[in-house]
């Protein structure tokens, strides 16, 4: 399994391609290759893939990339749903293979 | 997040805090995990090893399984480890316990210093995506630690699943130092230092292998447990009302079966979901969990030879068919949460179909079910 793809055509990517620099910073924090460097600036090759984690926005330092970030997780959303704490995930997943979670109350 | 602020004193309960709980004191020497101290300008700090003892690997055995996990957290600030000096590098990682242990775990034989987050015990992916672990926390954490004061040089590495939370040219901007994306796992941080702080572009992805689907496997069955102790019992006494022979008989009968048939779902859904995750169709989590839960309910239909020929069997069935594939549905789709890959646009699309139909399912298969047990 090289890397998953969920639902197509979902993610609030946009790129403004006249203000990238072609820098590279979203390369390097984007964990799903979703960002190719061409000639002069970035373009996106793979967009299904984006998770919406919001590291190549805000890492931007130019302001050329917009994304609605947030954390795709269904207990999340039925929290937020509910008004409870403020819609917080319980899990989520972390390097070396910890993929460790946390309570945000959608676990209790 | 955006507005940075440098915190000289922290703003909030200045009033009525002692002097040593201004402004993050340093952290503590007598943490269990805590080997010895190092003298620093910013005064004697803590140094820990590479190597975990048991009461680590026990401690992380416990947050896995949930216990403790909300304040499974070290105290935040820098510390050492190793020996490092003035030119030995600065890893930055969460103060939930297991980030900062998989990080010293994976530097054998390393001298670095490692300036640890308050992110409140959470892990450094979950922490950046509230923006705990972000820019203001880290320019705050290189104030209080007086970095500037211990190191020569101004490069700090931080995880590349830090990156949501931290906007790299305003934490240069503010305190001067230059942001160094390490890779995404720890194991990997030796290589990257090696290479001269580059990655590979296999470090660089993020992928959901099943060691790391396995893990998750108890904390999303201790999640059920409570809902599973409460629903058994309802539905076993329930079972005992209706039916051909007494309320016991009736209860040992068809309630047993209820409450193995429920308890298949939720292994079906937080425990064979995960194992199976990237080889079940469907793009959707609900999708993948509700195929499982079909299998499941025509498995245990099948073991139980249940008497098809006739209506209170028929309908006995055909509510199994419904309420577990809607439960190991449910359960798979939460685990959404734990995955990889999927990002929030795509949940709420797939929730908004989903859950209304896991409700509908479940809640039409519980009526079918409790009148196939008037009926019979």
């Amino acid at each position: 399994m090289k890397n998953s793809i969920y639902l197509k055509n979902v993610v609030t990517l946009k790129l403004n391609e006249d203000k990238c620099t072609g820098c590279g910073m979203c390369l390097d924090v984007c964990p799903h290759e979703v960002f190719k460097m061409n000639s002069k600036h970035v373009t996106i090759q793979n967009r299904d893939a984006c998770m919406e984690c919001g590291a190549c926005s805000k890492n931007c330092p130019v302001d050329a990339i917009f994304v609605q970030s947030g954390v795709g997780c269904a207990a999340a959303v039925i929290n937020s749903m509910l008004g409870r704490n403020d819609g917080e995930c319980c899990c989520g997943s972390e390097p070396a293979g910890t993929i460790t979670d946390k309570r945000g109350g959608c676990c209790s | 997040m955006d507005k940075i602020t440098l915190p000289v004193i922290m703003t909030e309960s200045t009033c009525c805090v002692t002097a040593q709980t201004v402004q993050d004191a340093l952290p503590r020497l007598n943490q269990a995990f805590v080997t010895g101290s190092i003298p620093t300008a910013a005064g004697n700090l803590p140094r820990v090893s590479s190597a975990l003892s048991w009461q680590d690997h026990w401690g992380a055995i416990k947050a896995r399984w949930g216990v403790g996990r909300m304040d499974y957290a070290i105290d935040p600030g820098l510390y050492a480890l190793g020996n490092p000096d003035n030119n030995s590098p600065v890893l930055v990682t969460a103060n939930y316990k297991m980030s900062f242990d998989r990080l010293r775990e994976a530097l054998p034989g390393r001298d670095a210093w490692i300036l640890v987050l308050d992110t409140k015990g959470i892990n450094v992916w979950c922490a950046a995506g509230k923006g705990t672990f972000g820019t203001d926390e880290l320019i705050k954490k290189i104030e209080s630690s007086r970095l500037k004061d211990i190191v020569s040089h101004k490069k700090l590495i931080i995880p590349q699943l830090g990156a949501p939370g931290v906007a790299a040219h305003k934490v240069k901007q503010v305190s001067g130092f230059k942001i160094y994306y390490g890779p995404i796992r720890a194991k990997d941080v030796a290589a990257y230092l090696d290479a001269g702080l580059k990655a590979t572009a296999e470090m660089r992805i993020m992928i959901f292998p099943l060691k790391e689907r396995i893990v998750l496997i108890p904390i999303e069955l201790v999640e059920t447990i409570k809902p599973f102790l409460i629903i058994a019992p309802i539905l076993f006494l329930l079972s005992g009302i209706g039916g051909p022979a007494g309320f016991w008989a009736n209860a040992f009968n068809y309630g047993l079966f209820a409450v193995v048939a429920f308890l298949a779902a939720i292994l079906g859904g937080a425990v064979i979901n995960p194992i199976l995750l990237p080889y079940l169709p469907g793009r959707a989590f609900s999708i993948k969990g509700f195929l499982i839960g079909i299998v499941i309910a025509i498995i245990l239909l099948y073991l139980r030879d249940i008497n098809l020929h006739a209506w209170p069997g028929r309908i006995e069935a055909l509510a199994w068919l419904l309420i577990i594939p809607a439960i190991s549905a449910y359960l798979a789709m939460n685990f959404t949460g734990a995955s990889t890959y999927t990002s929030l646009s795509g949940v709420k699309k797939e929730m908004r179909w989903a859950l209304p139909s896991e409700i509908a399912f479940a809640i039409c298969g519980l009526l079918i079910w409790i009148t196939s047990r008037l009926i019979a």
